[in-house]
């Protein structure tokens, strides 16, 4: 990582002190920061845990007190019935369908829209990029009810296209993060392709597109669990039960088994599973890719 | 002929660019400028979705400022960014200390912190309901080890708000990352020469670390604010449905200017409701804004202060 070594850490120290003192001290703040982070990780663990013990509790043993960590027995018609309550697996094509067209609008438009800012010289750029960074900024509160009057007027309400279509058009997130990565890629290289008798947009498609995967993977899986963990967007456009995304259907079956806790976790370790997978595949670029968001000012 | 050929490149150019940023330019007027004017239009009309607007005047902001569940409202939302806000910094920072370590196992640390970050929604929100149980849940079963009644953290007005900041704070690791991009940032020759100055742990951190991590504090500042006036998924399903809450102490602000516009259908109200919060919540973005050169420190300003004096 070749990092400088944080205020923890100890370097070859400028004035010795004496040796086997300096050893103690080392070990002793290792030690401490070792604990800490396996208190903290349990703070992180325990909840899934719990989660998913209650998942497979039966009706009268989840509510022995104190609780069971390991239920006996394991209820694994927990799920199968979470299944039965719900249509789960609906809710789940249904999200993904819109996973799909989002990510692909979000990829193909700030691609686009990046490559636009960053490669062309035109005038006002300036201006309009710090308009992209700015419209970060505008609460969402501030858009919803126009936004919904807009679908409503297209005749788009209870469709997703409302949840769909906007990504066509860029993301100011993205676009800013994807602009900083472009700006790192040398002229040069579009400057061979054009030599070569390519159009901007094959030098985009041939040259850039390859070199920007890394940023393109950290779209892909933002937008992922971005789609994946929206609640408000069904809840405001979609009416048919039938059209309902994870997330709504999963509200609803809140409302409707409130007390079940056994079911409700089966249901909500079913719904995370997919956001764990792709984490424990996406881990390094989701946390390479925060860290690198570039807050240099 | 050499300029004219130059010019008409340049303008080849131009064009080429303005093409690519179309979609985004469609977008920016379409999704962001006609709504935040359109917004503020309806702010000045009654709508109720199925008759078309017609104008109010002041009405709706004047009912705003009378309503006492807009003040619990503010309330709610400014207790929680009050509590939350340092509270993830501090921890954030705290938690990015010791993950910029080289020790073994880091990656593990490092990925289990983040992950709480990625996934929030609904299911997480059913998740710590069962959790803050007040007979069955793991927060009181553990506060019982230890001998501590615990409260009915749901049902309980005093307790309502510290529940959702405890579930934000899970979610720390999102800033703890951010952090650890600063801290990796940080040129080496800073500490380097620190050290030859004999500056002691504590110096180091509070003359060169905190300094130089004032941009993500900066960033985490504005998006927390902004980040509190949208709270709503975990308030509409805790409370049951986008209720209150206990005295309605979970009515977040966008808990209730949804409730006003999706369920009572005040669109208006909900248009003026919204603007007024996102005034307040830009003010306070420009306060912290405005602060920033007192105590956000810029590369620029850096490679005059630091390196070796």
């Amino acid at each position: 990582m070749g990092t400088p070594s944080s205020i923890l850490t100890t370097d070859e120290p400028i004035h010795p002190v004496n040796r086997s003192t300096r050893r103690t001290r080392t070990f002793v703040a290792r030690l401490v920061v070792y604990l800490a982070m396996i208190v903290l990780s349990l703070a992180v663990l325990i909840p899934f845990i719990w989660m998913i013990s209650t998942s497979l509790k039966s009706s009268s043993t989840m509510w022995s007190f104190p609780p069971k960590w390991i239920p006996k027995p394991f209820e694994w018609k927990n799920y199968s019935q979470a299944f039965h309550e719900v249509p789960l697996a609906r809710y789940f094509g249904n999200t993904m369908i819109i996973e799909f067209f989002v990510i692909l609008g979000q990829v193909l438009s700030c691609t686009l829209i990046a490559y636009g800012f960053s490669r062309f010289r035109f005038r006002g750029r300036e201006v309009l990029f710090m308009i992209v960074l700015a419209t970060m900024l505008i609460p969402q509160q501030v858009t919803m009810i126009p936004m919904f009057e807009m679908f409503k007027w297209l005749g788009w309400i209870n469709t997703y296209l409302p949840l769909t279509v906007p990504s066509y058009f860029g993301n100011p997130f993205y676009i800013f993060m994807m602009r900083q990565f472009l700006q790192t890629i040398p002229l040069d290289l579009d400057e061979a392709a054009k030599i070569d008798g390519a159009n901007s947009f094959q030098t985009l498609w041939r040259i850039i597109v390859p070199l920007l995967r890394s940023s393109i993977m950290i779209v892909i899986v933002f937008t992922f669990t971005d789609v994946y963990n929206d609640f408000m967007g069904p809840l405001i456009y979609l009416d048919d039960p039938n059209k309902f995304t994870l997330a709504v259907g999963l509200e609803n079956f809140v409302s409707g088994f409130g007390t079940e806790w056994n079911l409700l976790m089966a249901g909500s370790t079913v719904a995370l599973l997919p956001l764990l997978i792709l984490y424990y595949f996406a881990q390094k670029q989701l946390i390479g890719g925060i860290a690198s968001m570039g807050l240099k000012g | 002929m050499q300029a004219t050929r130059r010019s008409k490149l340049v303008r080849n150019e131009g064009l080429t660019g303005y093409l690519y940023i179309l979609p985004w330019i469609i977008g920016f007027l379409a999704f962001s400028a006609f709504p935040i004017l359109d917004s503020l239009y309806l702010s000045f009309n009654h709508w109720d979705i199925y008759q078309p607007p017609h104008w109010v005047g002041l009405a709706n902001y004047r009912l705003l400022f009378r309503d006492p569940l807009f003040y619990k409202s503010l309330e709610v939302t400014l207790t929680y960014s009050a509590m939350y806000i340092p509270l993830s910094l501090v921890l954030g920072l705290l938690i990015s200390l010791m993950l910029n370590l080289k020790i073994k196992g880091i990656g593990i640390f490092r990925t289990l912190f983040y992950l709480p970050s990625v996934i929030s929604g609904v299911a997480v929100s059913m998740l710590w309901m069962w959790i803050f149980n007040k007979d069955y849940g793991l927060i009181n079963y553990l506060l019982s080890l230890v001998g501590i009644k615990g409260p009915d953290w749901l049902n309980n007005p005093h307790w309502i708000v510290p529940v959702y900041v405890i579930m934000g704070l899970w979610g720390v690791g999102g800033s703890a990352v951010l952090f650890l991009g600063g801290l990796q940032n940080i040129p080496k020759h800073l500490y380097e020469a620190a050290q030859i100055d004999g500056a002691s742990v504590w110096q180091r951190f509070w003359k060169i670390t905190l300094p130089q991590l004032t941009p993500t504090i900066f960033f985490l500042l504005l998006t927390g604010i902004v980040g509190s006036f949208q709270v709503f998924t975990s308030a509409y399903v805790i409370n049951g449905r986008g209720a209150g809450g206990p005295d309605n102490a979970g009515l977040f602000y966008m808990l209730y200017l949804f409730n006003q516009a999706f369920q009572q259908y005040n669109m208006g109200y909900a248009s003026a409701m919204a603007w007024i919060g996102g005034l307040i919540s830009m003010i306070l973005a420009v306060i912290v804004y405005r602060t920033q050169n007192k105590w956000v420190y810029y590369e620029a300003d850096l490679s005059n202060k630091g390196g070796r004096s």
